[in-house]
């Protein structure tokens, strides 16, 4: 790529290596210079502590008299004489091999597991650019989590982004690891390589995910970035880029299907929230910037599948709703970006109902067309439809029933409320180490469904009732 | 076009430039920055200072960057080939983009929008000695199967014609016409160059009075949209907004659909390319991309270029329109836009009015919204341009200033519901909230098509509708058995008209659009039995008795099995209603 600065090569070689002592202003992760030579937007520095570490840094804003760079490793024991600074003149790369999964890394890249820097040979831009809309493949490859509400009613695609919008205290950590482990497509033999950011989450957790996957003896098919809570807020900022790097050079370079966890997507938007609120942006909802739903679609709009590349992209991003609050802006502005999502309702899982899935708000934008004849069975596209319109008049029949009292319900009504019942404790509810095939899924929904009288299942066809209802 | 250094940069803030030293800057001219040539445009001119906004990733720029001027505003070029062709928000071609640079987006590359190598073949339909005024027709070009394309004297151009070219086949940059004018003489290509953010001048604007026709139920029907009207579809994320513009993308019978990606998913763009050229158009049998254009500046493109991409997609729609053509407009989503307002006012350091939102919101949503309309063209003919705006409310919360704001300037309403939405009700268009306000403009078309009928039905099951809201609310009280049956009938009704008429399933080859001729006939079906069960009843038939009549499930499934050209069906279908009930 060519450098746009208008210095000769040169100059810029020279410049490169010019290291700045001492810094003007120092404010949370913030570090302000003056008087430098030009420094490029996002441009990479390096900024050496008075003990000689070497932390990295980002150039946020750059004018020919300040330039604001933001640490990535904390600020914390610089001083303002003793701090160095070299600008790079390029912006922040991460070297990328295949070598990565099967080990542990911190949020810039760097090995944390004791062992020594993978050989890379690729260095990629941890920005990356946007995906051309003539490039992409259409999504449409059915995956089979063995999770009944997953498969039948919220399918996930290959390629597809779909976030779990869960709740402190509900267990979106378990469903994450088990769909990573039972994960597969129908009819074909592929694995799926994991990446795995962690932002901002507690060590147990961290721990949990990697014991997860050691039991399932996938360990050597996952690469861990972990930015765990005690490691500087900024480093949040970087992580998931870093992990996507990786995941795409995984996905169109060495042709693997990826399948990307991020958690918690919250801590990731609340470091955003910090370091515009130390620059002084003007907030918009919540005192989030304007432009996370720009920051958050560059995070999830790097999945999918790229034409004439074998591998792709799922992202599974967790993301806890504050106070369970759905139209919060981190949820809100997710649902917008991603293709579906998963909700978790707290009144499900203190019935110990697992997984709590919420079945109405849930929603998978691309099951239309991963799912049916020659996909998945010629009867799923109306028996989905068909739960959810039953399922939300069993809704409004628990509502009715908490007024008048269940005694008082027409019979049809009850017929529902038993519905009701069934579906969730047979066909939402498993164990979590349970792992039901497709068709198995869709015959528990059929059994559920028979449990209410035909003619009240209008989405269904004679031929689909005739085959499938009541048997 | 000529470029000279007009600056350099003095301080970089995302796609926000500062910039010193002009010399020679014009407001919103285009201009390219630093060696890289990354588009942007001068949005504040203040002294020698300036601020401009780069349509692209500024990763790398640095203070002392140069500046570029072109001398002229962000324009779209405008001429043969726009048809089918995908465009980013600045009018930059994806597909040849790919080819440049691959599967990712490069900064800083470029190609003309419209093919300098295809050879149109032009059909001159004037001659030698004409005199030629602003938006004259020149000649024809068939630029797709069903579309002519009209190639116009451009709108600022005047004079008489000293030289056109025989048919033949040419390219969009060869002279086809010289006109001699009061400055001299001019030559016109099939192409030529207009500034997005000015709208293409017209006659004279005329009253609306014809429907645009979508195909689908709810709309046809209960909230009907003018040609050359406009309308905001709001809705919270999962309520099907992109599903409802992709319906009527579809289905309407637009002469042109210019679909307006703005800052969106890339997967749903990449949906209507596949999709689209698949589809066949009911009214003409060829494909549905036959008639389409797109443009793409999906959520990870710079937000600079969505902020573009409804003009460009604006302008692009009126140059269509100038050539005697109805064009709809579908932008999703205008909220994007108005956040990318909003991104770059915050980085200029401008005072936020409501939610970090510019106070000027009101009026760039306005401008946007006026520049639909039925026309009076320059030319004579007759066009309009339909404006159908998504609206990704935050939260589903429609107090939010976008929706507000965009209320106060469309016309048309289509509130999306979550509740019917998590139902699966689609299209989930809330028979309470919305309204339209086309209906008295449009209801002579539909009295010359089917007498006084489509108004005097829509009436009735408006107040069914109105009542069941008010007898469900006791239901919920006291349960469905308090009521009388014929108080349970109307409920009876209206649950059926909801589920046989205004649901409709985008993905069945029957129900995806009906036919006005379907949607009235259904209609008349679904109100017999509300008058003849409310006869019914008086006569001592309980409600019960009424439910179990076989043909009622023939009813609510008709618009699946009926086929939009075998209405006859309906016939029998009603005769059997008409047996059954009287049976009773």
């Amino acid at each position: 790529m060519t450098n746009p600065n208008t210095l000769n090569l040169l100059d810029k070689e020279l410049l490169e290596g010019r290291e700045y002592i001492g810094v003007h202003e120092i404010d949370g992760p913030i570090i302000i210079i003056k008087n430098t030579h030009p420094v490029g937007y996002r441009e990479l520095v390096e900024c050496i502590d008075t003990n000689g570490h070497t932390r990295l840094g980002m150039v946020l804003d750059t004018s020919s008299t300040a330039v604001a760079v933001q640490v990535f490793e904390g600020t914390s024991g610089l001083t303002l004489p003793g701090t160095h600074m070299r600008f790079r003149g390029k912006p922040l790369t991460v070297s990328v091999t295949e070598a990565m999964l099967g080990r542990v890394f911190n949020g810039l890249g760097q090995p944390i597991d004791g062992g020594p820097p993978p050989a890379a040979l690729v260095s990629r831009d941890v920005n990356g650019l946007p995906v051309n809309p003539t490039a992409r493949e259409y999504p449409r490859d059915f995956i089979q989590t063995g999770i009944s509400v997953i498969d039948a009613m919220n399918t996930l695609i290959r390629g597809q982004k779909l976030p779990i919008f869960s709740g402190n205290g509900l267990p979106h950590n378990q469903l994450a690891a088990q769909i990573a482990r039972q994960a597969t497509l129908r009819g074909e033999n592929t694995e799926f390589a994991v990446v795995f950011a962690a932002m901002g989450i507690k060590h147990d957790i961290a721990r949990y995910f990697i014991d997860s996957f050691e039991s399932s003896g996938v360990l050597d098919k996952v690469a861990l970035f972990l930015s765990l809570a005690d490691a500087p807020s900024i480093e949040r900022i970087i992580t998931p880029r870093t992990a996507l790097t990786l995941a795409e050079h995984l996905a169109y370079e060495c042709g693997k299907h990826v399948l990307v966890i991020m958690t918690d997507i919250s801590n990731y938007c609340e470091s955003l929230r910090e370091i515009s609120t130390i620059r002084g942006e003007i907030p918009s909802r919540k005192g989030y910037p304007g432009y996370l739903y720009s920051d958050l679609a560059e995070l999830y709009e790097r999945s999918g599948m790229i034409k004439g590349c074998p591998g792709s992209i799922t992202q599974l991003p967790i993301l806890t709703m504050p106070n369970d609050d759905i139209s919060h802006p981190i949820p809100d502005l997710t649902g917008y970006i991603t293709e579906g999502q998963i909700v978790f309702d707290r009144d499900m899982n203190s019935r110990s109902i697992y997984p709590p899935v919420a079945g109405l708000p849930s929603l998978s934008r691309l099951m239309k067309d991963g799912i049916g004849e020659g996909m998945t069975r010629v009867d799923h596209p109306h028996l989905a439809s068909q739960l959810f319109a039953s399922y939300s008049y069993v809704k409004d029949v628990r509502n009715l029933a908490s007024v008048i009292g269940e005694e008082e319900l027409t019979a049809l009504d009850k017929q529902y409320m038993e519905f009701g019942e069934e579906f969730e404790r047979r066909f939402v509810n498993q164990r979590s180490d349970e792992n039901r095939d497709i068709e198995e899924s869709l015959t528990i929904a059929w059994e559920c469904l028979s449990l209410l009288p035909a003619e009240e299942l209008t989405r269904l066809t004679e031929d689909e009732l005739d085959e499938y209802y009541g048997r | 076009m000529e470029e000279q250094i007009i600056g350099r940069v003095k301080r970089v803030n995302g796609p926000v430039i500062e910039a010193e030293g002009i010399t020679n800057g014009m407001m919103m001219e285009l201009v390219r920055v630093s060696e890289a040539r990354l588009i942007g445009e001068i949005i504040k001119l203040s002294g020698a200072c300036a601020i401009i906004q780069v349509y692209e990733d500024t990763t790398g720029v640095a203070p002392g960057n140069i500046i570029y001027g072109s001398g002229m505003p962000l324009s779209v070029e405008l001429g043969p080939g726009l048809i089918g062709t995908i465009y980013d928000g600045i009018q930059r071609p994806l597909e040849r983009l790919a080819e440049i640079s691959g599967t990712t987006i490069q900064r800083g590359i470029q190609a003309p929008p419209l093919s300098r190598d295809h050879q149109w073949d032009f059909i001159p339909a004037l001659k030698t000695g004409d005199f030629v005024t602003p938006g004259t027709i020149l000649g024809r070009v068939q630029e797709s199967e069903r579309i002519e394309h009209r190639v116009l004297c451009p709108p600022d151009v005047l004079g008489e014609i000293i030289s056109i070219v025989d048919s033949g086949a040419y390219t969009v940059d060869e002279t086809i016409a010289t006109i001699k004018t009061s400055s001299g003489n001019h030559n016109l290509t099939m192409m030529h160059r207009w500034p997005i953010r000015k709208p293409r001048p017209v006659t004279d604007r005329i009253p609306l009075r014809i429907p645009l026709i979508t195909g689908q139920r709810v709309i046809d029907t209960l909230f009907p949209l003018a040609k050359g009207g406009t309308v905001a579809i709001p809705g919270g994320f999962g309520t099907g907004k992109t599903m409802t513009q992709h319906a009527i993308a579809k289905w309407c019978d637009a002469d042109i659909i210019v679909y307006i990606g703005c800052g969106e998913r890339g997967n749903e763009m990449t949906d209507v390319l596949n999709e689209f050229p698949k589809l066949i158009d009911p009214r003409t049998g060829s494909s549905l991309m036959e008639r389409t254009l797109l443009i793409a500046n999906t959520s990870n493109m710079p937000v600079s270029a969505r902020e573009a991409s409804i003009y460009t997609g604006a302008t692009l729609a009126e140059y269509y329109r100038d050539q005697g053509y109805h064009v709809a407009v579908m932008a999703d989503s205008t909220s994007r836009w108005a956040e990318a307002l909003r991104e770059l006012s915050g980085r200029m350091e401008e005072m936020p009015a409501e939610e970090g939102f510019p106070a000027y919101l009101p009026t760039r949503i306005a401008e946007f919204y006026e520049r639909a309309g039925y026309m009076q063209n320059l030319n004579g003919t007759e066009g309009s341009v339909s404006l159908i705006g998504a609206v990704s409310p935050p939260g589903g919360d429609f107090s939010e200033p976008v929706t507000q704001h965009t209320k106060r300037f469309v016309r048309c309403f289509w509130g999306l519901d979550r509740q019917l939405a998590n139902a699966r009700h689609y299209p989930a268009i809330s028979w309470l909230d919305s309204y339209s306000e086309y209906l008295d403009e449009v209801s002579p078309w539909w009295s010359t098509r089917a007498g006084d009928s489509w108004a005097r039905n829509r009436k009735r099951i408006m107040e069914l509708l109105q009542r069941e809201v008010k007898l469900q609310q006791v239901v919920k009280l006291v349960g469905p058995d308090a009521l009388p049956d014929s108080q349970r009938f109307i409920i009876e009704v209206c649950s059926l008209f909801k589920n046989a008429f205004l649901q409709q399933n985008a993905f069945d080859k029957n129900d995806c659009y009906s036919t006005i001729e379907k949607q009235l006939r259904m209609m008349d079906i679904i109100l017999l039995y509300a008058d003849m069960g409310e006869t019914a009843i008086r006569r001592g038939v309980t409600l019960v008795n009424l439910r179990r009549i076989k043909v009622l499930q023939d009813i609510v499934k008709m618009k699946l099995t009926v086929a939009n050209d075998d209405i006859a069906q309906l016939d029998r279908l009603e005769a059997r209603l008409i047996r059954s009930i009287e049976k009773l």
